[in-house]
């Protein structure tokens, strides 16, 4: 082992994207009437500094003593939210859902971002035991049921951001898994029918190639069979449904599936936020200086729509960079996680990128109106201590497991 | 898993190229909103927290003659609010109300002006005073959304002198606006109403200005001054007049308030209006930002009705006034000079069909046409009309214009009534056995029955009679002058009806009490039946009578007889001859 801090370049990388955060933060509430946003800089870089702390700590336990202690904190996640459930109340926008731990009045946290920790540590020991990737949609329940046990409990809450979070944490392990893109694609196939269900052509072209590929995948029928059917009901049942309910029914559906849109209001919101983003131009308005976001055209934009601020204030230049900076942490989990001296490590390595990644394309898309709008935050930079400590403590088990790591050559000798 | 290093690199391979390549894909999204859909997002951006606040122009300030001005603009207050909606407006108001006098009615007509168009400040006064203005500037902190700038105002310092011709300004109404005329026209806007505010109106608005205040998502205003360069607004051109001011004020005393009359006068070789009053009046001034209810009430059941403009909208038969349109066809028609006598000397009446009276039952004797104009013999008259006959006295009104407005330069101006045929319009109104042409005739010939003239019409006729013929259409601000020819007759015979008319206001005339020291005054008196109530008065005149310099028409709603109303035209006349300075001696 080599001494001082593992993996520097990571942690440069982590620590200018929360830099970076905490300044937007402070931008956030520069507006022209103050507003509690004013000061939130200020506890978020409290948060930050425990946070870096809590990295270092996470980056001190071994790879092993995680494996031993996921079991635990996983049944201790269940259980937490259920707990959740059962006397969690809501907060902000989605004051209507149960996402946070209420004891006695305080919010103690919200366990679907520590969810999100143990699931990718669950599921990579779930995956890591498995000599060879799971082949069949049969052979999947286990890893299913792994990341559908805390999945249901999050929908129940409800909460579609982080039910979306757990989806693209299960298909990037099990891509890291080495599970054929095949397979992937026919599990990920009634989520595509539904989605191209709005043009009749498209749907069809998509359903002759998975015709074609039940056809590779022929050895197990009944599985391809019952697929095609699930197929049918989301690309051609589903939108016709969906005709026939109101528009108000629609948004009442919509509304229940993630309270914190407001469906009348959001489409409002996020014109604002490409606007301010548009706006922005090559060069931005200069720190500080964005008038969508001075003037709260610019919806929570300390949080949720903290990118629209980046973009907004420092312009295509500063998304370049944002995004850049995202992308160089995003590289680098990958050499970790191929560089890793186990599959479990590997694929907690693999688990916790993809973790960011599905909230990095969700919330900046969903500022451009390319993504659905649900309640998720941006890693390192929306306003939160929770997530930022969440963010930090993947950052020290990547540090770790990138400190176990080692070379090409080890890897070959297992 | 299967973790052999080469699947391992190549799974590394697969997930750099998609991390790259929805990196780049989302990279570029922004890029195309940022670069290349900038102008279109800045625009949105900047029309979300820039509202327009209207500067009003300065209206044109109109002047007469002489460089005096008639109507100007004071520097007003008006205040605004910004809001989202009618209800917020409402509870902004409501709670204004507690600070500064708002009545229900005010608070109704700002939600009005708002709903006509939300994104402009709403004005809620129009015409704040200054005391108001200083207690909300004071209290700006707790009203974001309020807006106080100062706008011109409409002023006319000679206010009710110059009422009958110069009108008013207010808001433009809904009703405005729905016309197509005014498609230009944005709620709140000032327009013209009546008089010449509305007739120049494309003249004296000028160009609405436009300043910008920014708010926020909430519509607070948080920059007031500098936050987008301002369009200032111009100010019209100047509108000059031919009132005589001087002379428009020396009319004003002389009717006073106690009579009903109108008064006007005019430049026979131009036409250029001097003076134009109807009596009584009211205070244009307060009709400028909303007429006061009890204003408007008292004006409208005041019987006599100061609102009714008696010199373009009033009515009335011409009577004796018209004797010298009847004296003029039959001359140009070769039937009677000035010199013939009639077949029946004047006994005090004419037996046609029915006895027909003279306004003197003692008789005029055995006189000339000179003399019956003198003294407006009626019987004289009969029988010219009975010589011209029903169809040339028709044709002989249409041609004098007598069935036309006279074309000045102000709104509603009535038409005045004329048989617009011989025939069939007699038919229609009488049933074809139900007149006889003759008494038609004897009556138009007097300017009795089927006839109804305003008081700007004779005028207009009778700046013909004072110049050679043509007949100068009114004007109170110079367009381009109309003179057009009513009458053919000699210069000979034009000369000797204006000597005949001299002679009215003369020792031997009906206007004898009415005459001025120095001026020789050419004219007609007229008296009006009105039963069952006081006659009315006429005077149509124009001096002096050798070179007329002005016209002047008189009418004085049951004055009772013409006199009354010569006696203020020749005043009116020497004023205007003689200046202010020279005393009016008149040998009343």
């Amino acid at each position: 082992m080599t001494k001082g801090i593992p993996d520097l370049p990571l942690v440069m990388i982590a620590f200018a994207l929360s830099v970076f955060g905490i300044a937007m933060v402070y931008s956030a509430g520069q507006t022209d009437t103050v507003t509690f946003v004013a000061h939130l800089w200020k506890t978020q870089s409290v948060w930050f500094i425990i946070a870096v702390c809590a990295a270092y700590a996470a980056s001190r336990a071994s790879v092993r003593l995680l494996d031993w202690l996921t079991p635990f904190v996983y049944v201790l996640t269940i259980f937490m939210l259920i707990l959740t459930l059962a006397i969690g109340g809501g907060a902000g926008t989605a004051a209507s859902s149960k996402s946070w731990l209420v004891i006695g009045g305080m919010r103690i946290g919200q366990p679907a971002e520590l969810a999100k920790l143990t699931v990718v540590l669950m599921l990579a020991r779930v995956l890591a035991n498995r000599r060879e990737p799971p082949e069949s949609l049969l052979e999947l329940w286990h890893p299913a049921l792994v990341v559908g046990i805390p999945w249901v409990l999050i929908m129940l809450q409800p909460d579609l951001g982080t039910g979306i979070v757990f989806i693209g944490i299960f298909f990037a392990m099990l891509f890291w898994s080495g599970v054929n893109w095949r397979l992937l694609l026919l599990i990920a196939s009634p989520a595509i029918s539904l989605v191209l269900a709005f043009s009749t052509r498209l749907w069809g072209a998509w359903f002759l190639l998975l015709l074609g590929l039940v056809w590779l995948y022929r050895p197990y029928l009944i599985e391809g069979i019952v697929l095609v059917c699930i197929n049918v009901v989301t690309g051609v049942v589903a939108p016709i449904l969906w005709e026939k309910l109101a528009p108000y029914q629609q948004k009442r559906l919509l509304v229940f599936l993630d309270p914190s849109i407001d469906a009348k209001a959001s489409g409002y919101h996020v014109i604002q936020s490409q606007v301010a983003i548009g706006s922005g131009g090559w060069f931005g308005k200069g720190f500080t200086l964005g008038t969508q976001k001075r003037l709260n055209f610019v919806p929570e934009q300390q949080t949720d729509f903290i990118f629209a601020v980046v973009g907004e204030e420092l312009g295509f230049i500063g998304v370049t960079l944002a995004l850049t900076l995202f992308l160089a942490l995003f590289l680098r989990a990958i050499r970790i996680s191929s560089r890793a001296n186990d599959p479990y490590a590997s694929l907690i390595a693999f688990g916790l990128l993809a973790s960011w990644l599905v909230h990095v394309i969700e919330n900046v898309g969903m500022t451009l109106n390319l993504m659905p709008i649900t309640g998720i935050p941006l890693p390192f930079f929306s306003y939160g201590g929770s997530f930022m400590l969440a963010s930090w403590l993947s950052v020290g088990v990547l540090m770790r497991i990138s400190r176990e790591g080692r070379g090409r050559g080890d890897l070959a000798s297992i | 898993m299967s973790y052999h290093p080469n699947d391992v690199s190549h799974r590394a391979s697969v997930a750099r190229l998609l991390l790259t390549v929805g990196f780049v894909a989302l990279a570029s999204a922004f890029f195309r909103a940022q670069v290349l859909r900038n102008k279109e997002y800045l625009a949105q951006a900047e029309q979300n927290r820039f509202r327009e606040v209207p500067l009003a122009a300065p209206r044109g300030i109109i002047y007469d003659r002489n460089g005096r001005i008639i109507a100007e603009n004071l520097p007003g207050y008006a205040v605004s609010l910004l809001s989202p909606s009618a209800d917020s407006l409402r509870t902004a108001m409501r709670r204004l109300s507690n600070i500064i006098p708002i009545t229900d009615d005010q608070v109704e007509a700002a939600v009005r002006r708002w709903r006509k168009n939300p994104t402009r400040p709403a004005v809620i006064l129009p015409d704040a005073p200054f005391d108001v203005v200083a207690v909300l500037e004071e209290r700006r902190v707790e009203n974001p959304s309020l807006i106080i700038q100062s706008t011109p105002k409409r002023y006319y310092p000679d206010g009710p002198a110059v009422a009958s011709f110069v009108g008013y300004t207010g808001e433009v109404t809904e009703r405005e606006l729905a016309d197509s005329t005014h498609a230009d026209y944005k709620p709140g806007q000032q327009i013209g109403k009546g008089g010449l505010e509305r007739s120049y109106e494309a003249q004296l608005r000028g160009v609405e200005g436009v300043r910008y205040v920014e708010v926020d998502a909430r519509g607070r205003v948080v920059r007031d001054a500098g936050a987008r360069a301002e369009r200032a607004p111009q100010a019209a051109k100047p509108l000059r007049t031919n009132i005589d001011m001087d002379l428009q004020q020396f009319v004003v005393s002389l009717l006073g308030d106690s009579l009903r009359a109108g008064v006007v006068a005019i430049d026979p070789n131009d036409g250029a209006v001097l003076a134009l009053h109807s009596a009584p009046t009211f205070d244009p001034n307060r009709f400028v930002g909303g007429i006061p209810a009890d204003y408007w009430r008292e004006l409208n059941t005041d019987a006599r009705r100061p609102l009714y403009n008696k010199v373009i909208q009033g009515r009335y038969p011409p009577a004796s006034t018209w004797k010298l349109a009847t004296s003029a066809m039959a001359m140009e028609a070769g039937l009677v000079q000035l010199d013939d006598h009639m077949s029946q000397p004047c006994t005090g009446g004419y037996r046609y069909g029915r006895y027909f009276r003279c306004w003197n039952k003692k008789g005029h004797g055995d006189i000339n046409l000179r003399q019956a104009i003198e003294q407006s013999c009626d019987v004289y008259f009969y029988q010219v009309g009975l010589k011209l006959g029903l169809s040339r006295i028709v044709a002989g009104g249409l041609k004098l214009k007598m069935r036309e407005r006279s074309g000045v330069d102000l709104p509603n101006e009535t038409q005045p009534q004329f048989p617009p045929d011989a025939q069939n319009y007699f038919n229609e109104r009488y049933g074809a056995r139900g007149w006889v042409p003759g008494s038609v005739s004897l009556n138009l010939s007097i300017g009795q029955g089927e006839n109804a003239q305003t008081l700007i019409n004779m005028a207009r006729f009778y700046t013909a009679l004072a110049t050679d013929g043509k007949a100068a259409r009114p004007e109170i601000v110079t367009r381009n002058p109309e003179r057009v020819q009513i009458m053919n007759l000699t210069d000979v015979q034009m000369n000797g009806l204006r000597l005949a008319m001299a002679g009215v206001v003369s020792s031997r005339g009906t206007a004898n009490s009415a005459r001025v020291e120095g001026i020789t005054v050419a004219g007609k008196t007229g008296t009006a039946q009105n039963p069952p109530n006081l006659d009315h008065a006429w005077f149509m005149g124009f001096a002096p009578a050798e070179k007329p310099r002005i016209v002047v028409g008189v009418f004085v709603e049951y004055g009772e007889h013409g006199y009354v109303a010569a006696r203020i035209a020749t005043k009116v006349m020497a004023r205007y001859l003689k200046g202010a300075t020279a005393p009016v001696v008149t040998t009343e």
